[in-house]
């Protein structure tokens, strides 16, 4: 088998990835409808391949302000996961699931942050799960991790495992709404090299 | 300042006033800037990671705290700077997320910290000033005309170091 980067990735497999992003994100999308009982609608996945100091131009720039939840994903799969939302977003969210009036946007309560955190959990697994079913392969992912930052700090720590491998990132990209109090989100799914191998291989597509 | 050159993730650049440096949403990365006072030539390394030697593919050498500091020395010189007069400054390695494990994956910013300082130290460059770690993204910006950094994070007030 000859070693997987980013510079030789072929038109196939820039399908398979987005579609496995597809899944995924359907998968996530319907459970944060289920969760907050509104129909969600979600855009064409996007496969990103990206230099370093173009990855939190994806996000609306380095400064900018958003919530990231990270899990790192262990198993047969190795990586992280993150599920980004704009600051905005992430407050419509809140105010949507506990049925609140738009109060505070400036500043989380103990309540917000764990509601989020709970949000990302189910929502991460839902998309780790259906990427599990399609490929065969098993995923075990961490409790949630989340940070409120500049776009640029947050995704520091997936660049970083990156960069140990090549210098360049590769995101598969969902973003999904909710339309009158809009809710825009990203999913971030980061494998690491071999696992990007195994999931092209479980599906017949590598080597 | 009349132009400020940004420096994006694994990336240096070095400058002579009326010119400064600036780096945007620094994480987990570390920014070690170097400074001659004299002729005020100055430097700002965007980090990545602690030593080039650990890994395979190391040809990005602005991506690594011990080639980085080497190769924007260098290019210092060349624009005038003296290796003995050289001080530094560091701000970023922060820990952006709490994670509960103590794996290498979660102390990066702690690494690139502690690898930033022992390169400075083995060339005898004296840091001077240091705003690093913690849990919070920093917007950095070097003026080579005053030598001030100023440092700003989301929700508290610039500080200049």
């Amino acid at each position: 088998m000859s070693e997987m980067n980013f510079d030789n990735i072929d038109s196939i497999q820039l399908d398979i990835l987005r579609e496995i992003g597809n899944i995924g994100a359907g998968n996530a999308t319907t459970a944060l409808s289920q969760l907050i009982n509104r129909r969600i609608d979600m855009g064409i996945p996007k496969v990103n391949i990206s230099e370093f100091n173009e990855l939190s131009e994806v996000l609306g720039g380095a400064e900018n302000q958003i919530v990231g939840i990270l899990l790192s994903v262990e198993g047969e799969i190795n990586g992280m996961m993150m599920f980004v939302l704009e600051t905005a977003s992430a407050h419509n969210l809140i105010n949507i699931l506990m049925e609140k009036e738009i109060d505070n946007f400036d500043e989380f309560s103990e309540m917000d942050l764990s509601a989020l955190s709970e949000i990302g959990n189910i929502i991460t697994g839902a998309y780790l799960s259906s990427l599990s079913a399609l490929t065969n392969l098993r995923i075990v992912a961490s409790v949630p991790y989340m940070a409120i930052d500049m776009a640029g700090a947050i995704l520091s720590v997936p660049a970083i495992e990156f960069g140990k491998i090549g210098d360049k990132a590769l995101l598969i990209q969902t973003d999904f709404g909710e339309g009158k109090e809009s809710v825009f989100g990203y999913f971030i799914l980061i494998p690491d090299m071999k696992s990007y191998e195994k999931i092209l291989n479980s599906l017949g597509i590598w080597g | 300042m009349d132009e400020l050159i940004k420096v994006g993730m694994a990336d240096l650049n070095v400058c002579l006033p009326p010119k400064g440096l600036t780096t945007l949403g620094l994480g987990s990365c570390v920014g070690i800037i170097l400074y001659d006072p004299i002729t005020k030539v100055s430097g700002l390394a965007h980090i990545m990671l602690p030593d080039s030697t650990k890994i395979k593919n190391n040809s990005n050498i602005a991506k690594f705290a011990d080639t980085a500091v080497d190769k924007m020395i260098d290019d210092m010189c060349l624009l005038g700077a003296k290796r003995n007069r050289l001080i530094g400054k560091l701000a970023g390695g922060a820990q952006m997320f709490s994670f509960n494990s103590a794996s290498d994956l979660m102390r990066v910013g702690e690494r690139n910290i502690i690898a930033a300082r022992e390169k400075l130290k083995d060339l005898g460059i004296r840091i001077i000033s240091e705003d690093t770690g913690n849990n919070y993204g920093r917007t950095i910006e070097f003026n080579p005309e005053t030598g001030e950094l100023s440092i700003r994070t989301i929700g508290k007030p610039i500080i200049i170091i």
